[in-house]
């Protein structure tokens, strides 16, 4: 399964290759040229039959981790966090590095934790990665400062139709673009898989000033926190609803015209989909539509419970309705909205 | 001074991202008086007003803050999203109007501790008798802002989003009062000011300006208790020197002092230390534009009930006038 090979592959913020590779064997069949560019991105171009609009479909190919910035005297590695909530870290089994050493995140036996250390939280600081070395000559030959390191997850089918797996933000969005690829469409399509989202919409933003669309369509995963003790307003999307529309974030507000435009070809095939009910969290949109002379977007999502987490969860059924949405939004309504 | 088109101006509904009544209204304005007068992809109104020289971008924001339903719950009460530097103490108890013409008055949940309250323990009441019946009136995604009447009193004007239909009113009528230009002129009416300059962003690449020339409110530094600041409610025009989003280019500030000096219009400096304005977007637009701001002290703002002098409405306008008529040493 395409998403279990992306998922299990690392792509840390500047360090996507691995998840790159395995997009360009994909895709290379099915699209009239691929390039890479200084910073990485990948952007493929297929081109359609008619010349109006030009569509590009953006995902990220980066996902959250950590980064190591010390080597100690005992062996052990110190990192800092790319958007990783500290307290998830403890007993984390992950992968440093381009070889893929393995390691733990170490921390104290609770039979030797003290009655306040045991009520409190580990802070980062107090941290460190254990590859099983001794001394920082032996752990210097296997690693670097700098390296990434990555969650390890087994990509695991559970429940009723869900997926637990790490990197769902954003492989599922790259996995959906892929399948588009996969159509016969009529339009030119440029399709964009960036680097170094969750460092701050990177690779997003120097892609943007050149890009030449005419709407851009941003696929991602995102929030959802629908369990018990969230009140039903604060639970921003609910698994299995359906693909999730952006309407605002910290990064755009995704313009009325466009989004009604989507929503109606939801409504009238009726593919389900609901809203994204938060103003808060970031996509590539904000680059899009801010880059150049501006290019309007849609923002549109798989929910995801755990996000920025190893076992993030999906349904599967939101994914393919969200493949079906954009498909049906190319066919039926892209032309009308934003056609020349 | 039209008074009435100003007023006009704010009660009209444009949170960011959904500014096209406010455009549709300054178009009608403007039209007659501009060579070309279009709608950019994120909402910009573009008007270009030919003339010689350097070619100098004016730049207004027509959105103002602003809220956006993001749920609604089963007793048929509203959550929703902050659009812009939106704070709870200026929301709550408040009236809104959406472009539908309905009315949602902003509540709070009970608190055990009044100290609790922030944002998301808001909500909006529209009046509805439960879920049904509010999904009829309203959906996700619809916007709203403070449905204050606009009003002149005494010596001021009160009303929300003065933020930045005054520095759209100020760019109009110095367009109407102008009897010559020393630039090659585009007037912006920018959209998504308010979420971070992005209108500005996208309109300065296109009209690839030598100049930048922003209108603004700042704040009036002379209320109870506020932290001393240079800008003052009736001290006429207000040349901005920086705030978060630009240092404004000596060129500029020297040429707007030069002709508030000649002309003998009342004017003053004004520092803000948090804020920014559509200069902040232009300045580092492509290689770089000398920008510069005209402000407005106001009281209030980003409430209900933002107030400036009419005094200073007029200094600005005159300023402005000068400032486009007078070549740039």
């Amino acid at each position: 399964m395409l998403l279990e090979k992306l998922t299990t592959a690392c792509g840390l913020p500047g360090f996507e290759d691995e998840v790159r590779e395995i997009i360009e064997a994909e895709i290379k069949d099915h699209v009239d040229s691929t390039k890479v560019d200084r910073m990485g991105n990948l952007i493929a171009y297929k081109k359609g039959k008619k010349k109006s609009p030009h569509i590009a479909l953006s995902a990220h190919m980066d996902e959250v981790g950590l980064c190591i910035i010390g080597i100690e005297r005992d062996g052990t590695l110190k990192f800092a966090s790319w958007g990783v909530d500290a307290r998830i870290l403890p007993s984390m089994h992950v992968l440093v590095g381009k070889d893929k050493i393995p390691g733990v995140v170490g921390n104290k036996p609770i039979h030797l934790q003290r009655e306040a250390e045991r009520r409190s939280v580990y802070e980062l600081e107090a941290m460190y990665i254990d590859i099983g070395c001794e001394t920082k000559e032996e752990a210097e030959k296997l690693v670097s400062k700098g390296d990434f390191v990555a969650f390890v997850s087994e990509f695991t089918e559970f429940g009723e139709n869900l997926i637990k797996a790490k990197a769902l933000d954003d492989r599922v969005g790259c996995t959906a673009i892929i399948e588009l690829l996969k159509e016969e469409l009529p339009y030119s399509i440029t399709a964009i898989f960036c680097v170094q989202e969750e460092a701050g919409l990177r690779g997003s933003a120097m892609l943007a000033k050149r890009l030449e669309a005419d709407i851009v369509i941003n696929i991602e995963g995102t929030i959802c926190a629908d369990m018990d003790g969230i009140d039903e307003d604060k639970q921003v999307t609910n698994l299995g609803a359906g693909p999730c529309l952006s309407l605002l974030d910290r990064s755009s507000v995704y313009q009325k015209k466009y989004l009604q435009a989507i929503v109606k070809v939801a409504e009238d095939e009726g593919i389900p989909f609901q809203y994204r009910r938060s103003g808060m969290g970031g996509t590539d949109s904000g680059s899009y539509h801010t880059g150049g002379a501006g290019i309007p977007c849609i923002g549109i999502a798989v929910p995801c419970r755990y996000i920025h987490s190893p076992v993030s969860v999906m349904h599967k059924s939101d994914m393919e309705n969200l493949i079906k949405l954009v498909k049906a939004f190319i066919l039926n309504g892209a032309e009308r909205v934003a056609g020349k | 001074m039209n008074l009435e088109l100003l007023k006009k101006l704010c009660a009209a509904n444009g949170v960011s991202g959904h500014e096209e009544s406010i455009a549709a209204l300054i178009k009608d304005e403007i039209k007659d008086l501009t060579d070309d007068c279009k709608t950019d992809a994120l909402g910009n109104l573009i008007a270009h007003k030919k003339g010689p020289g350097k070619k100098m971008m004016l730049a207004g924001h027509m959105d103002q803050i602003g809220l956006m339903v993001s749920h609604i719950d089963k007793d048929g009460f509203l959550r929703f999203a902050s659009i812009g530097g939106n704070s709870h103490h200026y929301l709550m108890a408040q009236r809104f109007v959406f472009p539908s013409g309905l009315i949602g008055v902003v509540s709070c949940e009970r608190l055990d501790d009044p100290k609790d309250m922030a944002i998301d323990k808001l909500y909006i009441d529209i009046g509805a008798k439960d879920q049904e019946d509010a999904m009829k009136q309203v959906k996700v995604g619809d916007v709203c802002v403070f449905a204050t009447t606009p009003v002149v009193s005494g010596n001021v004007f009160i009303t929300p989003a003065l933020d930045d239909r005054i520095g759209c009113f100020i760019m109009i009528e110095a367009l109407k009062r102008l009897k010559k230009q020393a630039f090659d002129l585009y007037f912006v009416f920018t959209s998504q000011e308010e979420v971070g300059l992005r209108g500005a962003t996208t309109a300065a690449y296109s009209v690839e300006p030598d100049y930048g020339l922003a209108f603004d409110v700042t704040i009036s530094a002379d209320t109870p208790k506020i932290r001393p600041l240079p800008s003052k409610m009736y001290g006429g025009a207000a040349i901005k020197l920086k705030d978060r989003s630009l240092l404004c280019h000596p060129t500029i500030i020297a040429h707007l002092e030069s002709c508030a000096k000649k002309s003998k219009i009342k004017h003053q400096y004004e520092i803000l230390e948090m804020g920014g304005t559509d200069s902040g977007a232009i300045h580092i637009s492509r290689g770089g534009v000398p920008s510069g701001v005209i402000s407005i002290a106001s009281r209030h703002i980003h409430t209900a009930n933002e107030m400036c002098a009419l005094s200073d409405i007029e200094d600005c306008i005159e300023l402005t006038v000068k400032a486009l008529e007078t070549k740039i040493d």
